[in-house]
Parts: C-alpha cells; sequence; structure tokens
C-alpha cells in the first residue's frame, strides 16, 4: 500500500494539499505517481496563472501514459517547483517533497480527503 | 553500429551531378547561407553496405510471421511494386494537362469503382495519405453535412472506449467533443449507453466493427439506427475491413461514410511507417462535400477532375498518395470478386483457428468466436509467475516472430493482439502457436528468462525512460 | 482468379473441421442474416500476367514528357540510382511502424539520421520522422503555435494555393482564424504583414522561395511576427536550402516544406513527404513520431520512438494532432538521396537550378511578351507574361515532349531543375518562339 502522510489532505484524483504560510501546496500522491511509473515531464503552469478548483493546471507523462493535475483550490499561481521540469524522476523519488505549484487561494476548494478516506478511495481503484 | 555522420570523410562522395553549363546567377550574400550543411560525405559502396546493414536489423513481413493486431500485416505480393515503379505513373507531373494523364486518372475512376463496390459506397475521395488522415477527412464531410443544414448544435462524436487512439484524436481535430461509450458484457456497444448518449448533439458514431477485440458487433443494425433515429451520422473506420470483404459491407450495415488502410487490407506495404493511402468513401447525399478534386467522366468519355459543389476543401496537396493506389488497384485487380471474399475469409479462419490452439492455455480477453484477429489477456499469468505481456513479446523476438500489438484494448489488462492474416500457411500457424506454449512453459519455470528477453536481437532492451527523459533527438556533431 | 494464400483450399476445410465448424459461412455467424452480401459486383480475378497488362496500359495511357519546364510542388530532380535500390529493400519495404524497437534498429537509425539531415538543412534543433506532404506540415505547423490567448494564422498569396487550402480546411475545423494577406509584385512586404498582425496572432506562414519563384525578405517578416510576439513559420524548397539561407537564420520559429524534391518521383502527386522542423522550445509540441536515441540494459547505443506521451495512442483526444502512419520509407529516400548527394552535390543541385532559371529567364526575357513579372530575387522559379494562349503553347511543345509552364494567374510559371540543361532550354525556347510566331 502507498504511503499516505496524515497530516495532508487529498483528493479523489489523487492530489494531496497543505496550507503552509498562507498559501495552498500542491502536489500528486504516490498512488497516483506509481499508477504511472517513471515520469519523464512534467508540464507545470506559469507563475500568475490562475488555477480553477476542479480544472486540470499540469500535465504529468510516463513513457506509456499520460496523466493530468486537477487542482484542489481556486486561486492564483505564486510559486512553481523549477526542479522538475529538469528531474523529472524526484517526483518518483519523493512525491511527498516533490511539490508541484503554491497557490494563494481565492475560496472554493474541491472536496478534500483525510488520509483515512483517501486510503479508502486508493483500495477501491485497487481492487 | 555507426551514424552515416560518423562514416563521413571530407572529400569522399559521389559524382552524381555535373558543374552547371550556363553563366552562375548571383545571388546576394544576405540571402545565401552561411556554412554548407554538415551531411555525410561517403562513397556508394559505403553507403550501400550502410543500408545492408540497416536492413538486417530491420524485420519485415518478409522476414516472419508478422502478427501485429489491427495492423493487418499480409504478404505484399510484388507485382504491386512492379506497377507501381511504371515509367508511365511515376515520371507524371501532378499538374499536366488532364487529357495528358488519362491513365493516372483512370486508376484513380477504377480503383474508386472497385472500393464502392467492396464497401457499399457511392464516392470516393484518395486525397488522404493515411488511416488518420482518412478519420479527419470522414469527420470533416460529417461535419460539413451537418453544417449545410444548418444543425450546428451537433458537435459530439461517440466513440467506443475500445477504438483507436486515432478516434478520439480526429474527432477533436474535427473540432468535435468525444463522448466515450463503455463496451458491454460481450465486447460489442452497450447499446443503453448508446441510447443515453445519442441525441440532438450527435454529430456522429465512429466504430470500428469488428471492432479492436476482433469481434464483430452483433447489434451493428440496432447501432446505426440508433444513430440516425437521433440525427447523426455513422462513421465506419476501415481498420478492420481485412475481416469482412466480400461478406458485408459498411454501406448495407449502415454507415454513412469510411475510411480504408490501402497499406493494411489491400497489401500495399507499410514501408516501416508509411506511406499508406486512407480513401474516404460516402453514401451519395455526401458526395457534394468530398475533398476536391473528384475524378469524373465527361459526356464524350474522358475523364477529368471536378470539384464537388460544396466541398470541404482540400486535405492534402494533389490527389493523395497515387502509387499506393496504384498497387491497391493491382491487388483487386489479381484477386477480384472471388479472391477478396476469400482473403477475408481466410484471414478469419487463420485468427480462429490459432486461437482454438491457444485457448485451454492463455486466456482469451472474450471467450467468443473471433474475426480476424483475438486478444489474449495475460493479466492471470502476471500475477502467478510475474511475466508480463511485454515479457511474452519480447521473447517472441527470439524465435524470429514479430510479436502481437501489446497492452492494446486498453479495457483489457496485460493484452495481447493478434492478427495472424490470410497469407500464412498452417505450417507457420501450427509453429507460431507452438512458441506461444513453450513460453508460457518458460514462464513456469525460468521467469527471469522472459524478464531478460529477447536474447537473440541486435540489441537488448532499450532505455525508455532515459530517451524521454533526456531527449537526444540528432546527432551532436562533435 | 489471382491468389496470395498459401493453404489450399481443402487445407482450410481441414482447420475449420478442427475449430469445429462445418462451412466457411458459420465463421461470419455474428453478421445479421439480412446485410450478408451474395456476391461482389466486380470482376474476376485474373494471372499476374493478365494483371500486369492491364495495369501497364494504364500506365501507357499516360504521355510522360522527357523534358519538363514545370514545379509549381512536384520537381523533376536527378536521382541517384542508389536511392531506388535502397528503399526497395524488403525489410524496410514490409516493415510496420518500428513499435519494437530491438527489431527495427535499421528504420530506427535511418530515421535519427533523417532527422540530423533535416536539422542540418535548415538549422533547426528538432525534426520529426515526417508527416503526409508539404501541405499538411503547413497545417500542422499553424495548429502547433495555437495557444488560448493567442489564436490564428497570417500567410500571403503567395504561398502556393494548395497549401492555403488545406491550412483552411485544418484551420476552420478548430476555428483558428486564417487571413490571407494580399501582396504587390507576388512578394510580402513587412510593412503590409505588420499591419495585419494583431496581439492575438499566434502565428506567420512565409513560404520562401514562394509559390511564384520568389525568395521573400524572411528576415524582416520574422522580425516583424516576432515584435508582435507571433511565431514565425517558414517553408522552403529543401534543394533550395544547399545555397539559400536557412529558416534558422532568418529567424524561424518552426521550419517545414515538401520533401519531394530530396529523391522522390513525381508520381503524380505521391507519395511525398512533409519535412517538419522547429527550435527545441517547441519541441513537446511538435506532431508525429520522432526517434531518439538512448541505450539498451547492456549499455549499447541505440534508438528508440519517443516523447510518445504527445501522440495520439496515449493521449486520444487531447492529443495535438492525429497522426499516426507517417511517410517513413519517403523519408529514407530523403536520407539516402542527401547521404549520396553530400553537400557538394546538393549545392549543386541547387546552383545548376538556380543557374538554369535565370538563363531561361533571361532568354525569354528577350523575347517580345514573355517579360518577367517581378525584378525581386528569384530561385527556380518565375513568373512571365504571356503573349499566347498557353494551351496553345503546349500543343507546340507536346511535339517534342516538353511539358511547358504552368498557366497561373498573371501568367506563366517556369521551372528548371539541374535536368533542364542548356541544350534542352535553348532548344525550348526556340519552340517558344515558332508558337508566339516570331
Amino acid at each position: 500500500m502507498a504511503n499516505i502522510p496524515t497530516e495532508l489532505r487529498y483528493t479523489k484524483s489523487h492530489e494531496w494539499l497543505k496550507t503552509e504560510g498562507g498559501l495552498s501546496v500542491i502536489g500528486l500522491t504516490q498512488f497516483a505517481v506509481d499508477a504511472l511509473g517513471d515520469i519523464v515531464f512534467i508540464g507545470l503552469p506559469e507563475v500568475g496563472d490562475e488555477v480553477k478548483a476542479g480544472a486540470s493546471f499540469a500535465d504529468v507523462e510516463s513513457v506509456k501514459a499520460v496523466s493530468d493535475v486537477f487542482s484542489p483550490v481556486s486561486g492564483k499561481v505564486v510559486e512553481v517547483n523549477e526542479e522538475l521540469p529538469d528531474s523529472p524522476e524526484k517526483l518518483n523519488e519523493d512525491p511527498y517533497g516533490a511539490w508541484l505549484i503554491k497557490v494563494e487561494a481565492a475560496g472554493e476548494s474541491e472536496e478534500l480527503l483525510d488520509a483515512a478516506a483517501y486510503e479508502k478511495v486508493c483500495a477501491e481503484e485497487e481492487a | 553500429m555507426k551514424l552515416l555522420f560518423e562514416l563521413s570523410r571530407t572529400g569522399r562522395g559521389q559524382d552524381l551531378l555535373p558543374l552547371s553549363d550556363v553563366p552562375a546567377c548571383e545571388f546576394g550574400g544576405e540571402l545565401l547561407r552561411q556554412a554548407p550543411p554538415r551531411l555525410p560525405e561517403i562513397s556508394e559502396v559505403d553507403l550501400e553496405r550502410h543500408y545492408t546493414e540497416l536492413a538486417k536489423q530491420t524485420h519485415g513481413v518478409n522476414d516472419g510471421f508478422y502478427p501485429l493486431g489491427s495492423c493487418t500485416m499480409k504478404y505484399n505480393p510484388h507485382i504491386n511494386e512492379d506497377m507501381a515503379a511504371l515509367n508511365g505513373f511515376t515520371g507524371i507531373h501532378p499538374l499536366q494537362d488532364e487529357n495528358s494523364a488519362q491513365g493516372c486518372l483512370e486508376v484513380m475512376y477504377r480503383t474508386e469503382q472497385l472500393l464502392n463496390e467492396i464497401t457499399g459506397m457511392d464516392a470516393m475521395t484518395f486525397q488522404p495519405a493515411a488511416g488518420a488522415h482518412g478519420e479527419y477527412t470522414g469527420l470533416m464531410l460529417i461535419r460539413a453535412y451537418h453544417l449545410s443544414r444548418n444543425d450546428t448544435a451537433r458537435t459530439k462524436i461517440i466513440v467506443p472506449d475500445s477504438a483507436h487512439g486515432t478516434n478520439p484524436a480526429s474527432a477533436a481535430m474535427a473540432g468535435f467533443t468525444v463522448v466515450s461509450v463503455p463496451s458491454n458484457a460481450q465486447g460489442g456497444v452497450d447499446l443503453e449507453a448508446l441510447k443515453a448518449a445519442a441525441g440532438s448533439d450527435t454529430a456522429g458514431l465512429m466504430l470500428t466493427n469488428p471492432n479492436t477485440l476482433g469481434l464483430f458487433d452483433p447489434n451493428i443494425l440496432e447501432i446505426t439506427r440508433i444513430v440516425h433515429e437521433a440525427g447523426g451520422l455513422n462513421y465506419y473506420d476501415g481498420a478492420n475491413l481485412n475481416a469482412v470483404m466480400g461478406h458485408v459491407r459498411p454501406g448495407d450495415m449502415g454507415f454513412d461514410c469510411v475510411h480504408l488502410n490501402l497499406h493494411k487490407t489491400f497489401s500495399t506495404p507499410h514501408g516501416g511507417g508509411g506511406p499508406g493511402s486512407g480513401p474516404v468513401g460516402c453514401k451519395k447525399f455526401l458526395d457534394e462535400f468530398l475533398p476536391e478534386p473528384r475524378v469524373v467522366r465527361d459526356e464524350g468519355g474522358a475523364l477529368r477532375f471536378a470539384c464537388p459543389e460544396h466541398t470541404l476543401g482540400k486535405v492534402r496537396s494533389f490527389y493523395g498518395n497515387f502509387l499506393v493506389a496504384v498497387r491497391a488497384l493491382t491487388y483487386i485487380t489479381v484477386l477480384g470478386k472471388e479472391g477478396i471474399p476469400e482473403a477475408s475469409e481466410t484471414a478469419v479462419l487463420n485468427a480462429n483457428y490459432m486461437m482454438h490452439k491457444l485457448k485451454g492455455h492463455y486466456d482469451v480477453a472474450y471467450d467468443a468466436a473471433c474475426m480476424h484477429e483475438f486478444v489474449l489477456t495475460l493479466e492471470k499469468l502476471k500475477q502467478e509467475t510475474g511475466v508480463s505481456a511485454m515479457d511474452a513479446a519480447k521473447r517472441l523476438l527470439d524465435f524470429g516472430m514479430h510479436p502481437p500489438t501489446m497492452y492494446f484494448p486498453l479495457i483489457v489488462h496485460e493484452a495481447l493482439m493478434i492478427e495472424p492474416t490470410e497469407t500464412e500457411s498452417r505450417e507457420t500457424l501450427d509453429r507460431a502457436v507452438q512458441v506461444f506454449l513453450d513460453i508460457l512453459e518458460e514462464a513456469k519455470t525460468d521467469p527471469e528468462k522472459l524478464h531478460e528477453a529477447p536474447h537473440t536481437c541486435p540489441i537488448g532492451r532499450p532505455d525508455e525512460v532515459g530517451a524521454a527523459r533526456n531527449p537526444v533527438l540528432k546527432y551532436e556533431f562533435a | 482468379m489471382g491468389s496470395y494464400l498459401p493453404s489450399t483450399h481443402s487445407e482450410r476445410r481441414e482447420m475449420l473441421r478442427e475449430i469445429g465448424l462445418d462451412s466457411f459461412e458459420e465463421l461470419y455467424r455474428d453478421v445479421p442474416e439480412s446485410v450478408r452480401l451474395k456476391s461482389l459486383s466486380i470482376p474476376e480475378g485474373v494471372s499476374e500476367m493478365e494483371a500486369a497488362a492491364q495495369i501497364s496500359a494504364l500506365a501507357d495511357k499516360n504521355t510522360r514528357y522527357r523534358t519538363i519546364f514545370r514545379g509549381a510542388g512536384a520537381y523533376d530532380h536527378y536521382i541517384p540510382a542508389i536511392v531506388k535500390s535502397v528503399t526497395s529493400k524488403e525489410e524496410f519495404l514490409t516493415a510496420y511502424t518500428p513499435y519494437q524497437a530491438e527489431i527495427s534498429q535499421g528504420v530506427l537509425q535511418s530515421i535519427f539520421e533523417y532527422q540530423t539531415q533535416i536539422c542540418e538543412l535548415t538549422g533547426m534543433d528538432v525534426s520529426n520522422a515526417s508527416v503526409y506532404d508539404g501541405a499538411v506540415a503547413a497545417a500542422e505547423a499553424a495548429l502547433m503555435c495555437q495557444e488560448r490567448k493567442k489564436t490564428g494564422v497570417i500567410l500571403p498569396d503567395t504561398v502556393d494555393p494548395q497549401v492555403i487550402e488545406v491550412v483552411k480546411t485544418y484551420c476552420g475545423s478548430r476555428s483558428v482564424p486564417v487571413t490571407v494577406l494580399k501582396t504587390k509584385d507576388h512578394a510580402l512586404d513587412a510593412d503590409t504583414l505588420k499591419a495585419a498582425l494583431t496581439p492575438e496572432t499566434a502565428c506567420v506562414y512565409v513560404q520562401s522561395p514562394n509559390f511564384y519563384g520568389v525568395i521573400e525578405d524572411t528576415t524582416a517578416l520574422a522580425e516583424a511576427a516576432h515584435l508582435s510576439q507571433a511565431r514565425f513559420i517558414m517553408a522552403a524548397n529543401p534543394i533550395s536550402l544547399g545555397l539559400l539561407k536557412t529558416p534558422g537564420e532568418c529567424g524561424a520559429d518552426i521550419a517545414v516544406g515538401e520533401g519531394q524534391p530530396l529523391g522522390m518521383p513525381l508520381s503524380f502527386g505521391g507519395p511525398y513527404l512533409g519535412y517538419m522542423a522547429c527550435k527545441k522550445e517547441l519541441m513537446r509540441k511538435l506532431p508525429g513520431r520522432i526517434v531518439g536515441e538512448t541505450s539498451d540494459k547492456n549499455g549499447a547505443r541505440c534508438y528508440v520512438l519517443t516523447l510518445q506521451a504527445r501522440e495520439q495512442h496515449i493521449r486520444r483526444e487531447k492529443a495535438s494532432s492525429n497522426i499516426c502512419s507517417n511517410e517513413a520509407l519517403c523519408a529514407m529516400t530523403a536520407s539516402v538521396y542527401l547521404a549520396a548527394m553530400g553537400p557538394e552535390g546538393l549545392r549543386r543541385a541547387a546552383r545548376n537550378s538556380a543557374d538554369h532559371a535565370h538563363y531561361l529567364a533571361e532568354r525569354l526575357n528577350g523575347l517580345k511578351g514573355f517579360e518577367l513579372k517581378s525584378d525581386k530575387p528569384f530561385f527556380n522559379e518565375f513568373l512571365t507574361a504571356c503573349p499566347v494562349d498557353p494551351a496553345l503553347l503546349q500543343a507546340h511543345l507536346d511535339k517534342e515532349g516538353i511539358l511547358g509552364p504552368l498557366p497561373v494567374e498573371g501568367g506563366l510559371l517556369w521551372c528548371c531543375t539541374e535536368k533542364n540543361t542548356k541544350d534542352k532550354i535553348d532548344r525550348l525556347v526556340e519552340i517558344v518562339k515558332e508558337a508566339a510566331g516570331e
């Protein structure tokens, strides 16, 4: 079973979220990363772009698959993880350290799950 | 193996062209390139040996069994090549006057008549250069039809989840939104889901029948009726036509337009990925929208180019991959009215024969009589032995066989899709079956050998992840 | 009837019995009875000899011109003997797309070599493995440049009319506005372009040498496009790049074109080859197959299809293009051609073509009524006035097996290659004189 840290919150579409210094930090869960396999490319938005809750803001490619990443919150991108495009393997190595973007959230958000609820989502998908 | 650029030595080369025999024209320096392109400088003998060596590292249909599902890798008769190489075809300029190219126009006209009869269509264009290009063109016909009726609300194309990836991609290119419908337990279209999806926003349905599972959908008439009653049109993806030629026609099953893959069904070679040809046929009520020009016979009996009244425009320059049509015409001429259906029924027989022999050893994704291809699922084998579809496929290489299509259709896990085609003998099929059974045995006794396969090819498994993470897409000159 | 089935009828009957069936019809039991075809209404099959006679008779109906002074998108260049020899090798001819790298290194390496040569010719960083033809390459390039906030393509009327048509079709279905600029003197000037550019313009497409043979002022045009944050796409006859400034040197972001002149016969319009190359930053937007270098598990250098997540088989409706099969064997043709010619051979092809065209232009310019329509620099095609009925002129040329210029709006479009040698040009001019009644 994939690692699911209890201090984070999750979406059904396998993003994780934490709040840090007033910003929403968003990444992909280990479950999602493992399903994709070796990540070869990450397409990230630019600082200043608006993201919308439930809408795709990035895509992640492995050799044989591609997956959209959906934002759990609406708001403005204030920082992107510049390391990732050059070292996509970091996402495989440490999905909870390799955040994708930091967002200045403005209100609405997707339904967020705690670790226990998210674990159930993963278990169902695996079955 | 060395690259062309690594074989290059300054000053070597071939004397192919004379020096100019007229005064040199002057170009201002600002018009000229700074340095010549670093093309290789190689003698003819070294160049020939380079490619002979590359050929040895390439597996074609002529090298051995090629049961690559959905690709119809049948034998490519030599006479097709001879005909396509005739100077009377290769030396004809596409912008010659029609009167001086009547033979070319007749190739197109005759091939159109024959393919119309085989598909049950009324008109055809040869402009599309490949299957996906044909899909796009067919969808543009559907779009033009709805727009001509001011029916602007029809923005959606229904595509089953078992479809080739080109289907949804083509629909998106033609400006449509894709609605995916699931397959039912028998592998066919889920009729209830189709009924729910079809409506006043439906532009059409794209369907491959037999589908990518190798199954002929017995509800086909019901399917096309549902779409027609919703006001949509039916598009037939001809990727699998090799199963049904001369036995049932898309036009009789309720399809309004169709594309064919001449490089699959009509025995023209695939050339390592093209050139192909993806002619699009349609019913009479759509012919006014076909790309221009079309070939028509005038009152005097001569063939002419004509522009359909409400043409959707052009999708390629000139008239498509003409020489591919020459090959297809040659093939149909040889086979004729008995040979065409016989080719299809033998393709179906060969697939069923192989499936019959493998069943009970391997799991068949849908346990039903198949058409020209069938799909195995190695999911259970993988759970039990760790051997994946990829491992089995790579091991086949060691036995001189091209592997089946892997991991497709997407709705089957650990899929291997096998299409033997009609041009394989019983001995070839028997031997292939034996190889499959041997690999099964190996999976149980020596799975490591399969994980490490292939063992006898020019290279071992390549690092695809490395290739994609750090793309090196051309030779870096020193 | 001919057939390519290795098994005999009785063998097939046996196989049928073995799978538990009595008749071939049973193989089609899922096909509804009402639509089963009784019989195909096409002629009966024939032997190979008869088929060869039938098809050859069609080839014989065509007029094959010994000398061709017509281009306009299809060019009669000399094809080195080795080209056909290599591309007829049955392994290359009968292979499918190189999905299985372990047994496809030949095709993969040749595409990698082709990509390198196209980058060298064009001055670009990345090339794909080809698309269907030059017109589709143009359309795909225009679509590559479209972004959410910048959508629209501008191209001048000096582009090959067929290319304009195909760009319109492809862009039309994606709701991308296409603006065709009217030009004076058969070339686009930078001021006209600047006036047409808007902040929304995604790209500008220019062909040089253009449809009328004129070498456009591409550097100034690229600058104008970039000032407006639009991409610049440049199309060039690849032979001209043996001599003329590369798209890279002109400032292009994407280079495309019709690759037919690189060793492909005229073939009544196809198979041809669309080449497509771009700057590194656009790499992931480039459609079609791309081959990359990597190593196998033993560390040996090898080649694979790569960056596949861009493509339709993975991205489905979100793919930027639906292309699957391309023109692989034509790409190999181009690659063998370029390797055989080498830098000096390609330079000669370009030189001879340009020199012959300029010599012919000068001779024609001396005839009454055949004045050159533009004083701008040109490569191997040019437009002249036409004082006679073009059909009458061609009727005169027909007698000597010459295909003359293409009648277009505004005059006659002439073309020369290295094959149009001085003696052929001199003879042509004699006949033109006769036809014009001089």
